[in-house]
């Protein structure tokens, strides 16, 4: 089983002055969910695209199951904010892109693509046009994609940030879902606070200017639902209600002292 | 600020473009159809009721039956099809030696700063100059044979493609490479599986453009050097009065243009049909 690590990893734009992310340490391995939460400009996008490689930290060091992290790689999957799919292929082409280019025979890769595909129950679009498709659609598309080439962790970067509150909320219980059946960690990214109480298995508090981790919190929300209660009334219960208040609370008071200082 | 969204804009819409414009594209097809036929209705007007001479302007009839014999019988040593066989053939293989070698290019360009530094200067300063300019050097270096036509219009045709296909690069979407790099794609793979298919938009567009600015200097080029071809008929049909023959050659030649303009878009919708989806 995979093991993501963080150590101390600080990054810097080129000019800038002052870091886009100081100090940070986290660990994401098998069953986990982690979820990094922060309001725009603390750094989350950046600490996802340290991680899938795009862009190597100033300081510190990133590694998965003790290699280092270096470029972007194939045993790091990402599912991006907007889908980034392939207009030219279908989605089928879409989903298996990961395993052709990895030189994996046609008809091995479609059986992998059609199979991903049922897992995010779209299994009859497979021959579809990725312009037919709506957005839910799509970023489902995007994760069968990555979860295709059979990534040791899946890295999500606001994947339903674009999405409307109904889609949305049955994103996340497939993503649930998906997280228990493929057994994959998964490092999600988001600014949206329910979000990110209910999928969590450990939720990374992130504050700006630089961006840091302010709190980490463990939760089981997302581990309930797994087991089979039922998605809304783990919403509206007292605790949970609890920790997203909690949340809130946080991130206001840190914009608070912020603007004071 | 947490999740009580108001569900925005429900899901985007599943295409239903091409049907809604299908409805309204007939009405303006007509409008231009309508347009054609007056034009023609004048011109038979005009000349049947003899208020300009045969000389300056042939009645359509007159134009038709030419068309006959020249399909017949050929103007000046070569039959209809030998003129335009040679004018096709021409940028036929002036467009293939650009196609082949402007596409290599626009991607170096587009994808290397070095490639950039190289062409950018040599294509920009070469393509504002009109073709006929340096057409008079183009003959002394390879004389007045087959190669100085081609050449004229491979370079007419070159910078077009060129310049497009450079731009359809350099905006390539960042997320979609972004996407191919985590899937493991190395450099030659981003080249070809998502640079060289997000560009193709834009490198046909460069065709559409090449051909037509091709197509002009081809037949500017054969009204200057040449003994076969449609602008060499023109040319010495005009040197002898051969009204008839001269407005024939204008109209075959716009016609031909025209047909290369609507083939270049079915192959533009066939290849790319994402183009212009919202996506």
């Amino acid at each position: 089983m995979a093991l993501l690590e963080l150590e101390r990893i600080s990054a810097q734009y080129p000019g800038a002055a002052s870091p886009v992310l100081a100090d940070i340490t986290l660990s994401v391995g098998p069953r986990q969910l982690l979820v990094a939460l922060g309001p725009s400009g603390s750094g989350k996008t950046s600490l996802l695209n340290l991680i899938a490689g795009f862009v190597s930290p100033s300081a510190g060091r990133i590694t998965l199951d003790g290699v280092p992290v270096q470029g972007p790689g194939a045993e790091r999957g990402v599912v991006f904010q907007d889908d980034a799919l392939l207009p030219w292929q279908n989605v089928l082409g879409n989903v298996a892109f990961g395993l052709e280019l990895a030189g994996v025979p046609r008809a091995a890769r479609e059986a992998r693509a059609r199979e991903m595909l049922a897992l995010v129950d779209l299994a009859e679009f497979a021959e579809r046009r990725i312009w037919q498709l709506s957005g839910g659609q799509k970023q489902r598309v995007g994760l069968a994609r990555a979860l295709a080439a059979d990534p040791g962790v899946l890295l999500m970067d606001e994947p339903f940030g674009a999405l409307d509150a109904f889609t949305r909320e049955h994103m996340q219980t497939l993503l649930l879902d998906i997280w228990q059946r493929a057994d994959k960690p998964v490092f999600l990214i988001t600014h949206d606070i329910e979000e990110a109480v209910f999928l969590a298995t450990e939720l990374v508090l992130l504050a700006p200017s630089p961006g840091r981790i302010v709190e980490r919190l463990q939760l089981d929300f997302g581990q309930r639902y797994a087991n089979g209660e039922p998605a809304r009334a783990i919403k509206s219960d007292p605790r949970f209600i609890e920790a997203r208040e909690h949340v809130l609370a946080r991130i206001f008071s840190h914009r608070q002292s912020q603007e004071r200082a | 600020m947490s999740s009580i969204d108001i569900p925005a804009a429900s899901e985007p819409t599943v295409q239903s473009a091409p049907a809604a414009s299908g409805a309204r594209l007939l009405p303006t097809r007509w409008i231009s159809a309508l347009t054609l036929a007056s034009l023609v209705l004048t011109w038979w007007l005009v000349t049947a009721a003899g208020w300009v001479e045969p000389l300056f302007l042939p009645s359509p009839a007159d134009i038709t039956a030419k068309a006959w014999v020249l399909l017949t019988q050929g103007y000046m040593d070569a039959s209809l099809w030998q003129h335009l066989g040679a004018s096709l053939g021409r940028i036929g293989t002036a467009l293939l030696a650009a196609v082949f070698t402007a596409i290599p290019i626009g991607i170096a360009i587009g994808y290397s700063r070095v490639a950039r530094g190289i062409f950018d200067p040599l294509i920009e300063f070469y393509r504002p100059i009109p073709p006929l300019a340096y057409l008079p050097l183009i003959v002394i270096w390879c004389g007045i044979g087959e190669l100085s036509k081609v050449l004229l219009i491979y370079l007419a045709i070159f910078a077009p493609i060129a310049i497009a296909t450079a731009t359809g690069v350099r905006t390539t979407d960042p997320a979609k490479l972004r996407a191919a790099q985590s899937l493991g794609a190395t450099r030659a793979q981003l080249i070809r599986h998502v640079i060289l298919p997000s560009a193709l938009p834009d490198i046909l567009t460069g065709i559409r453009i090449g051909l037509g600015v091709g197509w002009s200097t081809l037949v500017a080029a054969e009204l200057i050097a040449a003994t076969s071809g449609l602008g060499f008929m023109v040319q010495s049909a005009a040197q002898f009065l051969v009204t008839d023959v001269v407005v024939l050659g204008i109209l075959l030649i716009a016609l031909i243009a025209f047909a290369l303009e609507m083939s270049l878009r079915a192959l533009q919708r066939r290849l790319v049909p994402w183009h212009g989806q919202s996506h």
